[in-house]
């Protein structure tokens, strides 16, 4: 039996990349191909990176062409400090209807779907339940432009799961994750000299550490799970405690008016936190983990823990700089060795 | 009518008593969450041997969700409670519970030590005064912490949202009390009369307000744990609303706003400052709703029923204890 061909979208990011490597090791993945707007940021081995335009125009073409039977879509934009809301809704929800339309082509060969979504989904208000889980109603108004994202992208998953019962389609709902390589609005305020917060709410805030993060996509990938699942670890934790767990005093911004006292220092480009997030400085959010676990999926990391592992990278990164070997795609390089005659391939470890 | 069970009320003179219920709270404080396990694992097996009598077996999330033991630098736990807080706060509000509302307790052994139970309460003064006597009371005596639930309110306002919450508050959603119910196994107190409780008019008092929709029944149905109801004689005169404000209360966005008795007596310290009125509480037997728990629905009359004995006792109870009561201030 031939392996697995798998089609990762979103290969420049922090999570297709890292999957795409985590991919590389398994010998029962015969194929990965990924795709993205931008060149990859970790070196892989074997991956094969097609350029493509926001909205996968040739995706139809590629999946024909490397008849993959796993999409791994990871590439959804959910920072929109990243770039334009237009730009994010060719990614977001175009990509993401384009590819669904190339996968449930006729002769279609996929077979299993993994979709990363996130868990502002749910919204962020003072009606919330403390604990969201996957049956609970999205927000039904959403405030921001992320979350109308998620919601037409996940208007599509379901509409394809069940247009092809055939397929198995997990979609993994993110809670703030948050490691040493990953950059977020979140990750961003930890690093400043002073944490924002809104004076007069210390909310609590659950996050996922990077490596459950990714840990989670291979291991519903490889049980074959279907549905929605919550990806979070477990326990919630008050913004001034995470402030204190990464040495750091918290900055009070006013209840009223903060997004217009940010103005200035986003204008900087200091600090930029959207919306969304000024919300979730007000709330917070939990969502329950406990689907994923009775699937058998264990994590490594509490929310406590996962925003230890990120102090204690920040701290490092503060003492010796980031020393980290800056990778840069070379486009001639990769194909040398993927492709060349000279190159040995197969040698024995 | 029945004086003699009143065991409570009677050690509260004794001397030593203040003594012994000082003490028992310490090590309650920092414990409370590590203790917990004791009482939930023994709670895993009751849970446990319910499912398998259940009708339909579904598959259900394993019953008891504990805290991770983990090293934390605060003790918040999930809802925003955080036990250090609370017990500064017990020690604030003690002389008030003891020497300002003089509070007697009768029928608190019928709150249970351990296990999931719904506290049910009538509800009263422009800020209501009934919800933290009632949570010090039984934190003090039983030491056991107990969340209270409330409007979404408090958690939108700055500050006293957030000591709020540290105190043991929370938004009154179903999915919260079910969880603190069901799987932690907690004391839940929630005033069913909601808002319309407190704001009412002191021409108004101790006459209960419509229990909402019933929810409250339908969760302790769910959660399958008992409802205890609480009679609370003592807050309606603790600051009693005179006249109400509601176009300015909708501007400024508040649920109500009451000019108190209190401005009157007192000008503008009269807006935080209670009258001494002599706090009684009667703790009612508990209900038990002889349905499986868990259940996706529960039938809407009988829900209606339960909720409308439940405040005719409570009802009943105030009557009886406010004929009993000479002196709205000496009980």
């Amino acid at each position: 039996m031939s392996g697995r061909r798998v089609l990762v979208t979103g290969l420049g990011s922090f999570w297709g990349g890292r999957v795409a490597q985590a991919l590389e090791a398994d010998p029962s993945v015969e194929v990965i191909v990924g795709l993205d707007t931008t060149e990859p940021t970790v070196e892989l081995e074997r991956t094969e990176y097609v350029r493509v335009d926001a909205n996968y125009s040739i995706l139809a073409r590629i999946v024909r062409a490397t008849q993959v039977d796993t999409i791994i879509h990871t590439f959804l934009i959910v920072d929109p400090t990243q770039m334009s809301r237009r730009e994010m809704h060719e990614i977001n929800v175009i990509g993401t209807m384009n590819l669904f339309a190339a996968a449930s082509a006729p002769g279609s060969t996929v077979r299993n779907v993994v979709v990363k979504s996130a868990t502002l989904i749910y919204g962020c208000s003072a009606k919330d339940p403390t604990w969201f889980n996957e049956d609970s109603p999205v927000d039904p108004s959403p405030n921001s432009a992320v979350e109308r994202n998620l919601e037409a992208v996940e208007s599509y998953v379901r509409d394809f799961s069940e247009d092809n019962p055939h397929v198995s389609v997990s979609l993994l709902r993110f809670s703030n994750v948050i490691g040493q390589e990953i950059v977020t609005p979140l990750t961003r305020a930890l690093n400043l000299p002073v944490v924002p917060s809104i004076l007069g709410f210390d909310p609590r805030f659950q996050f996922v550490h990077e490596d459950d993060v990714i840990s989670s996509i291979l291991y519903v990938l490889r049980q074959n799970l279907n549905g929605i699942y919550n990806v979070a670890g477990a326990g919630l934790l008050p913004w001034s405690e995470v402030a204190a767990l990464c040495g750091k005093r918290t900055f009070p911004l006013p209840p009223i008016g903060a997004g217009a006292m940010l103005w200035p220092v986003r204008r900087l480009g200091l600090i930029d936190l959207p919306e969304e997030y000024l919300q979730l400085l007000r709330y917070g959010r939990g969502v329950d983990n406990r689907k994923l676990k009775r699937a058998g999926f264990e994590y490594r990391y509490t929310s406590a823990q996962a925003v230890r592992e990120f102090a204690e990278a920040m701290r490092l990164t503060r003492a010796v700089g980031s020393n980290a070997p800056a990778y840069r795609y070379e486009r001639d390089v990769e194909q040398f060795f993927r492709h060349s005659p000279a190159v040995v391939r197969d040698r024995p470890h | 009518m029945a004086e003699p069970p009143r065991t409570k009320p009677a050690d509260k003179k004794a001397a030593p008593r203040p003594a012994t219920t000082r003490k028992r709270p310490a090590p309650t404080s920092g414990a409370t969450t590590r203790k917990r396990p004791a009482p939930t694992s023994d709670a895993t097996t009751r849970t446990a041997t319910s499912h398998s009598t259940a009708l339909v077996p579904v598959q259900r999330p394993e019953p008891v969700i504990a805290p991770e033991p983990e090293p934390r630098l605060s003790d918040v736990d999930e809802w925003g409670r955080s036990e250090r807080w609370r017990s500064l706060a017990r020690r604030a509000y003690e002389p008030i519970y003891r020497h300002w509302f003089r509070v007697e307790w009768e029928g608190l052994e019928k709150i249970p030590a351990d296990g999931g139970a719904l506290l049910v309460a009538n509800h009263a003064a422009a800020i209501p005064s009934d919800a933290p006597v009632i949570m010090h009371g039984i934190e003090s005596e039983l030491g056991r912490p107990v969340y209270g639930l409330a409007d979404y309110f408090f958690r939108q306002t700055p500050v006293l949202g957030t000591m709020w919450s540290r105190l043991g508050g929370l938004p009154a959603h179903p999915d919260n009390a079910y969880r603190l119910l069901r799987n932690q196994q907690q004391l839940v107190l929630v005033f069913p009369e909601g808002t319309k409780g407190p704001s009412k008019l002191y021409s108004h008092r101790y006459q209960l307000r419509r229990f909402g929709r019933g929810g409250f029944v339908e969760i302790a149905m769910r959660a399958g744990v008992p409802v205890i109801p609480i009679a609370v004689v003592g807050a309606e005169e603790s600051m009693p609303i005179v006249a109400r404000l509601p176009s300015v209360a909708r501007a400024i966005g508040v649920p109500y706003l009451p000019v108190t008795a209190n401005m009157l007596a007192f000008g503008p310290i009269g807006a935080a400052l209670y009258f001494p009125a002599k706090f009684k509480l009667r703790v009612l037997d508990p209900v038990h709703f002889d349905v499986p728990p868990d259940k996706e629905r529960y039938s809407r009359s009988r829900i209606m029923d339960e909720s409308e004995k439940i405040r005719e006792q409570i009802q009943n109870a105030l009557y009886d204890m406010l004929r009993e009561r000479q002196s709205v201030w000496f009980g």
